[in-house]
């Protein structure tokens, strides 16, 4: 359940930037994650509800955006998507890549009172 | 933080060298198992727009305070010339019996630090503290992994003198701590042989971020269906640069190249 960490790391974040700008009640917050984040969506969504208790998030909703992952294949050069650590480039079957994208744990954006 | 629930009791985290006590929390609070109501996030995944609120672009790393912290965390072991190393692996593979043997064997010739990290007790601590190494133990309570500011707060704990090996004991759980930098040079994965050789497969996120997979007890491989070569491949697929040293911490075996490893990576 690092979830949790993540979803109070979440709320932190969104009430840092409704501070920053002169706002006291957070009423959405944009999250992205990459699938090969290591972060399961249902987990933070659990994990969210908690958080966001007694906090200015108190009653914000949140989206979460997923983000597919993309590997650079390291002997082609090609790009390719994946849906787990371990998929073999499509073109030449090797194991090593880069990934370009997908391991996004980022707060996008939030909508402020 | 309630780590479970987030109901905002309490500090559970405690940070102590055997010996010493703390308060204990005790955590005197019901989860009614009320349902949770999600607020406006609709099952079909619409959000509802607020005709009043104000749209603020973040584009904020969640880890990155975690991360900052552990770049700091790195800073200070390399001033302190400290090798440390972080320890994942599931419960039961061995890393608290692995240490213990590699500090009683190495003790003479190099200096040891540890730092345990356990939901609960002070049995490890106390296991390393008898091998007569500096040993701070970090419970936490609910929390399933150390993060980068519970080892600040534990090296402040630890009276670093001289030049040596950090070691931290993670929580045995190949999940949590994976995303977790501690500020670590090396990440050691710990499996053994009494354990599935498709663990690479099921926690690749863990395997990936690793430089080092140990696989211990292989003293019991005569009386297992371990397939190590199918352990490694599974592995590799995850992280092709992986290295792997084979090993029983009760027979030895193997047990010297694992010191090799170690030396290899102190700092001139």
């Amino acid at each position: 359940m690092h979830e949790l960490s993540i979803a109070m790391s979440i709320v932190e974040i969104s009430m840092d930037y409704a501070k920053k700008n002169d706002s006291e009640k957070v009423l959405e917050i944009e999250i992205e994650v990459g699938e090969l984040s290591g972060v399961v969506e249902e987990a933070l969504d659990f994990a969210m509800e908690a958080a966001i208790k007694n906090t200015p998030c108190e009653g914000a909703s949140w989206k979460i955006i997923k983000i597919k992952a993309l590997a650079k294949c390291k002997s082609t050069g090609k790009a390719y998507e994946l849906d787990n650590l371990y998929s073999a480039c499509p073109f030449c079957n090797e194991y090593g890549h880069d990934l370009i994208k997908g391991k996004e744990l980022r707060v996008r954006a939030i909508m402020v009172e | 933080m309630c780590d479970t629930c987030g109901c905002g009791q309490g500090e559970e985290i405690t940070i102590r060298k055997p010996g010493e006590k703390v308060d204990q929390h005790t955590h005197a609070h019901t989860h009614d198992g009320s349902v949770h109501s999600h607020s406006h996030h609709g099952a079909d995944g619409l959000h509802h727009h607020h005709d009043q609120g104000r749209a603020v672009l973040v584009e904020q790393d969640v880890l990155l305070k975690n991360n900052l912290l552990a770049e700091r965390n790195r800073g200070y072991f390399e001033a302190k010339s400290l090798t440390t190393l972080n320890l994942v692996s599931s419960p039961g593979s061995g890393k608290t019996s692995l240490l213990e043997k590699t500090i009683s064997d190495l003790k003479e010739q190099h200096h040891f630090y540890v730092i345990e990290g356990d939901q609960q007790t002070m049995n490890d601590a106390d296991r390393i503290n008898k091998t007569g190494t500096e040993v701070v133990q970090i419970n936490t309570g609910d929390g399933c992994h150390l993060d980068s500011s519970m080892i600040q707060n534990a090296i402040k704990k630890l009276q670093i003198s001289k030049p040596g090996f950090l070691m931290i004991e993670n929580v045995g759980n190949l999940v949590c701590p994976a995303l977790f930098d501690l500020g670590e040079e090396k990440r050691v994965v710990i499996m053994s042989t009494t354990e599935g050789e498709d663990k690479p497969a099921k926690y690749p996120t863990m395997f990936q971020s690793a430089d080092l997979c140990i696989i211990n007890k292989i003293d019991l491989l005569p009386y297992l269906d371990f397939n190590m070569k199918e352990a490694k491949d599974y592995a590799r697929k995850v992280n092709p640069k992986l290295e792997f040293i084979e090993l029983s911490v009760r027979s030895g075996d193997g047990m010297e190249q694992w010191y090799d490893w170690l030396k290899a990576l102190i700092r001139v």
